[in-house]
């Protein structure tokens, strides 16, 4: 039971951070270096779960996932089963719900490199893929370090939209967060303060560790 | 002149709050300064050249192959050129080695993404070795960027660039973001570079000195317009050019070792209509040097002086004069008594010219007090 959910929440934390890395680097990228004037736009459709309550966000996520939205009627063309309510649906209601926290710092880092090194390796012979995986992202490390570290963490924490989109099915959608509130529910103080503590612990490891890493990679780059 | 002129450049167009416009030609070899007030222009021509900026209204080709015109645009990765910044922009996660050689391994092939091919490496292309012995490298190839002093990252970015085995080199203002101390450490590396390298050379640059020291070929370049181009010598001459009125504007003039006076210290140089004592160390006749004379280190007399303290008095011609600021004359002389020598810029008052009833056509002896041996020429 306890197990499933640590297992089930670190299964869609790191599924989440994965996605998050291949999908939100291009765009990352595209927002450091675009000249487009909608471009804030966009900055600010990635941004926008860091103010909604999650439950919005979960509110829309099931109507447009469920059996009656679009995402329900796409499924059933090829015959599958609505999304709402499975683990998939969870991972898309994370990858959503954590883009911010993986894009920001991602795209900072990219920003940061300037014109300057790209410019150069150009005169190097660098076409502009070999210019990205040879100067571009070694020199956003950090950026990448921090927003996976934050995406991770905060997948992890997530809540409100779990709930909407995922319910609480044990083993497909019950992650930690969920469970603690269900061990509240039904007066099991005890496996919740166990969950609980266990997550304060964690959260404190992950933010320390990503600090000293950070400073680490300070040094060796600067 | 019927010197080929294997590189030929044009742009045009609106930067920033200037028009840019802009025609010039440059030999194949040695090193062609592009000269000029800050803010004139000259980085824009250098980054079009290198395709990193795009003006729409724009020509280049080197060697009969075209990089730019109105159908072709060839990218930065596409030229074969070797472009250092201002600022070194080392990488700063690769170490000096890995820097080096960032662009080596693209042409060989070997990083993975580049080609190789046809533009790979000739054999008689420019070494590592090679670079890191004229660069003085050797002990600075295992470190990380950031534990270097400004002149040595400057001296990798060099490195950097050749080892790209360019066709052509770009310099924006390469010494012009270090200190006194950095720039007299690199100076002499960039004058052996110009006696090793067979690549032409753009060198930005607004400090005549360096100009002087390394250029063969100038372009003078003011508000986005070329007013002059042509061999250093001839354009330091010209009386009525903007360097002319410049404080410290002078001639450089090629020159000869011919022999050492080991009893007083000096060197006798032998240039084009007349010769030189300059105080030196001992030198190889028959060495080739080149000289600068500042032209407030010339005067002029009608005849030759015969109790003067001056070492110095070259017959000559008279070219041409300017007047400058009301009280001065900027004179052109020919040296040699038929004045079929090389030029050389004398600075005069014009009371002294008046008096003197100097005017051109006229032979003159030129009194020089200073001379300063600049560096070892190239074999242009």
């Amino acid at each position: 039971m306890l197990v499933q959910s640590i297992g089930l929440t670190l299964q869609l934390a790191t599924l989440t951070t994965l996605i998050l890395l291949v999908v939100g680097t291009p765009i990352a990228w595209w927002l450091a270096r675009s000249t487009a004037w909608w471009k804030e736009a966009v900055a600010t459709v990635v941004a926008l779960p860091l103010v909604l309550p999650p439950t919005v966000l979960g509110f829309y996520l099931l109507l447009l996932l469920g059996p009656q939205g679009p995402g329900g009627w796409l499924a059933e063309l090829w015959g599958g089963h609505s999304l709402a309510f499975t683990f998939q649906g969870l991972v898309i209601g994370s990858v959503l719900y954590s883009m911010p926290f993986v894009v920001q710092p991602i795209r900072n880092a990219f920003e940061a490199i300037g014109d300057r090194p790209l410019e150069v390796a150009a005169t190097l012979r660098a076409g502009p893929f070999d210019r990205f995986f040879t100067v571009a992202l070694p020199l956003a490390r950090r950026g990448f370090l921090t927003g996976a570290v934050l995406g991770f963490a905060h997948t992890v924490g997530e809540f409100g939209v779990v709930l909407m989109i995922g319910g609480s099915i044990p083993g497909q959608t019950r992650v930690l967060s969920v469970a603690i509130y269900d061990y509240v529910e039904t007066g099991d103080w005890g496996t919740a303060h166990l969950l609980a503590g266990g997550m304060l612990a964690f959260s404190f490891v992950v933010i320390l560790t990503m600090m000293m890493l950070e400073k680490r990679i300070g040094r060796a780059g600067s | 002149m019927t010197e080929t002129r294997p590189l030929s450049a044009r742009f045009r167009g609106q930067v920033g709050a200037f028009d840019l416009d802009v025609a010039f030609k440059a030999p194949g070899q040695g090193v062609t300064a592009l000269f000029g007030p800050s803010g004139c222009g000259k980085t824009t021509i250098l980054r079009c050249v290198a395709g990193l900026r795009r003006l729409t209204d724009g020509y280049f080709a080197l060697n009969g192959k075209v990089w730019q015109d109105n159908r072709v645009f060839r990218p930065t990765h596409r030229r074969p050129i070797g472009y250092v910044f201002q600022e070194a922009s080392l990488f700063p996660h690769l170490s000096v080695r890995a820097n080096l050689l960032y662009g080596h391994r693209r042409l060989t092939g070997r990083s993975g993404w580049g080609r190789g091919g046809p533009e790979a490496v000739r054999p008689d292309g420019v070494r590592f070795d090679d670079v890191v012995g004229l660069l003085g490298l050797d002990a600075l190839l295992e470190r990380a960027p950031s534990h270097l002093s400004g002149g040595e990252r400057q001296r990798v970015a060099i490195g950097r660039a050749l080892l790209s085995q360019p066709a052509l080199l770009l310099m924006d203002e390469p010494l012009a973001a270090l200190d006194r101390f950095s720039k007299d450490d690199i100076l002499p590396y960039l004058e052996r570079l110009h006696g090793a390298l067979s690549v032409p050379v753009l060198y930005v640059s607004h400090d005549i000195a360096e100009v002087e020291r390394l250029a063969d070929h100038l372009v003078l370049i003011e508000r986005g317009r070329v007013t002059a181009a042509g061999p250093l010598e001839d354009l330091q001459a010209n009386p009525t050019l903007s360097i002319a009125r410049m404080p410290e504007a002078g001639s450089t003039l090629p020159a000869i070792v011919d022999s050492f006076d080991a009893a007083y210290g000096l060197v006798t140089l032998a240039l084009a209509g007349g010769r030189l004592l300059v105080p030196g160390d001992p030198e190889t006749p028959g060495a080739r040097r080149r000289v600068r004379i500042a032209a407030s280190d010339v005067s002029l007399a009608r005849s030759l002086p015969v109790d003067s303290t001056i070492l110095n008095a070259l017959p000559a011609r008279i070219l041409a004069a300017e007047p400058q600021g009301g009280i001065q004359m900027m004179v052109a002389l020919a040296l040699g008594t038929d004045g079929g020598g090389c030029h050389l810029l004398a600075r005069v008052t014009r009371k002294s010219w008046d008096y003197l009833g100097l005017g051109p056509g006229q032979a003159v002896f030129a009194q020089v007090k200073g001379v300063a041996l600049v560096r070892e020429s190239s074999s242009l």
